[in-house]
């Protein structure tokens, strides 16, 4: 459903993504692998057209994707970023609120009610403000915010990041419920067991390029390719 | 100083007074600097041309119908220099939009000079507010407790939207973080552009109000840009609260400088312009913390 082909990008004057292919395909989880600094969180910011992109093509549902953020948003993508983002001079219900009330139409599958079910202790801090939660919390925020936007393909980045082991396991048993309710992903992540237990496919970024490109049960089984690539 | 309290509620007044005026133009400013980090040096000239519709106009239909309808057409002048100007230098940096918004600043001169002359222009208060009120002990002109009023119902009716509504949220998401704001489906760019149009107006209305006050000149665009920059920094960028306070603090300085050191008065505020700078260099309250 999402098609990258020979992505050139970077910051400025720097280059980093040389030629990058890869796909996500329709109801499945992609996951992108790679070291620090491999390009992964480049890639995504290119997709979400807040990198311009110098070369090379992203084709969203059979049509060459929006340059802007808002459009691409509008197009159906939403996006979790590393930083999560949380405005931090609004409440949790207003970066809740500013989400939701622009997507979905009339019978929106995702309601703020739902995604309070989702992540239950956002609801007790619904007028908290926004960076008075716990790194937890924000990224419960951020994947709820994501998902108010009714989005056809969530983009996260980083889900896992500096969380504690307990809410690792919550974000990744919320995480399989909604790949289980059909909604593509798209997760890049440092957390290999993490990564691999959720994705159907795994694609290894590495100096910009696709090096590698199977099923997450293939990489899981290829001890080389996890060696020679991600160092584990 | 031998001042009893009278003197000293008219002084109080007077600096409330200037300070509402200075938060008309300063709120405008300050929200599109925090919301798409734009430098608009030429929002003072949009005042002085709020002043000189509003002489126009009230010399065809009284007062009132400059009150109206000058801000309106100032929006008119903003969205005109928005889409001529402005929205190509979006992404030209601060340089550039310093140098060409300063340049504005003298076309806009020599514009009013060319349509209205080279005269002062004198506009008369309102015959509803001609009068002076009795207050706190002392006699006080009617106009000026009108500017108080609308500067406080303005902020008021600001706070109300910026702090309550949908929009408001939308705003100051789009200050936080313009970048991540878009990738939630909101058009920063359109959200932009409606500020900009009532800051416009703002800027329009302060000159609108401050007109009888003052004689009508092409120079008081230039004027008031200093005083409305230092409000600003003083305050810190993109934040209401940031606008009032600032405002107050430098109605008040002013104010109550040119009373009690008259010597000092011209470099007191700069001093403490200076002092935030050293201590807080974001000003008091930023929209980003
Ligand atoms: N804002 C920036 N300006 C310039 N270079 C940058 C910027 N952000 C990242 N880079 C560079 O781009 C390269 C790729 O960075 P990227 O953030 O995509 O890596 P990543 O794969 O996401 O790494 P990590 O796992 O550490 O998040 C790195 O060499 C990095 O130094
Ligand atoms: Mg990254």
């Amino acid at each position: 459903m999402l098609e990258l082909s020979g992505i050139e990008s970077g910051y400025g004057e720097t280059q980093v993504l040389h030629g990058l292919s890869l796909e996500a395909q329709q109801g499945r989880v992609l996951a992108i692998l790679g070291r620090n600094g491999a390009g992964k969180s480049t890639t995504l910011k290119t997709i979400m057209g807040l990198l311009p992109l110098k070369s090379g093509k992203i084709v969203f549902e059979g049509k060459p994707i929006a340059r802007q953020p808002y459009d691409v948003a509008k197009s159906g993508i939403a996006y979790v970023p590393e930083t999560r983002d949380i405005f931090p001079s609004l409440t949790v219900r207003e970066n809740l609120e500013i989400a939701a009330k622009r997507f979905g139409g009339a019978a929106p599958e995702w309601t703020m009610e739902r995604v309070l079910d989702l992540f239950p202790r956002l609801g007790e801090r619904m007028d908290n403000g926004g960076t008075q939660l716990s790194g937890g919390e924000q990224q419960m925020l951020a994947i709820a915010r994501g998902l108010l936007m009714n989005p056809r393909l969530l983009i996260l980045d980083e889900p896992t990041e500096g969380l504690a082991p307990i809410i690792v396991k919550l974000i990744h048993d919320k995480l399989q419920d909604l790949k289980a309710a059909g909604l593509p992903m798209i997760i890049v992540e440092q957390n290999f067991g993490f990564a691999t237990s959720l994705a159907d496919d795994v694609v290894v970024v590495g100096k910009g390029q696709a090096v590698w490109t199977g099923s997450a049960e293939e990489i899981r089984a290829d001890e080389a390719a996890q060696h020679t690539w991600l160092g584990v | 100083m031998a001042h009893d309290l009278g003197f000293w509620t008219l002084q109080a007044l007077n600096a409330l007074q200037l300070s509402m005026l200075l938060f008309l133009l300063s709120i405008g400013l300050t929200v599109i600097f925090g919301l798409m980090h734009f430098v608009n040096l030429a929002h003072g000239s949009l005042y002085a041309l709020g002043a000189y519709f509003a002489a126009s106009l009230a010399a065809i239909g009284g007062y009132w119908m400059g009150f109206f309808l000058a801000p309106v057409a100032v929006a008119g002048v903003g969205i005109l220099l928005y889409s001529g100007l402005i929205r190509r230098m979006r992404k030209s940096g601060p340089m550039a939009q310093v140098l060409v918004t300063f340049g504005l600043i003298f076309v806009m001169l020599d514009l009013t000079r060319i349509f209205w002359g080279d005269l002062a222009l004198a506009i008369d208060v309102p015959t509803l507010f001609a009068g002076r009120v009795e207050l706190l002990g002392i006699e006080y002109p009617a106009y000026r407790l009108f500017i108080i009023g609308l500067g406080l119902a303005i902020f008021a009716a600001l706070a109300f939207v910026l702090g309550r509504t949908q929009i408001g949220a939308m705003i100051r998401a789009g200050v936080d973080n313009d970048a991540m704001a878009s990738c939630l489906g909101i058009n920063v760019e359109r959200l932009f552009f409606i500020v900009f149009c009532v800051g416009c107006a703002l800027a329009g209305l302060a000159g609108v109000v401050a007109a009888p006050l003052l004689s009508v000149t092409p120079d008081m665009g230039l004027q008031i840009l200093i005083p409305t920059l230092i409000v600003i920094v003083i305050g810190g960028l993109g934040s209401l609260k940031g606008a009032i306070a600032g405002s107050l603090i430098y109605g008040f300085v002013q104010t109550f400088g040119a009373v009690l050191a008259p010597q000092l008065a011209s470099v007191l505020i700069y001093a403490l312009l200076a002092a935030v700078l050293v201590i807080k260099p974001v000003g008091l309250f930023p929209a980003k913390g």
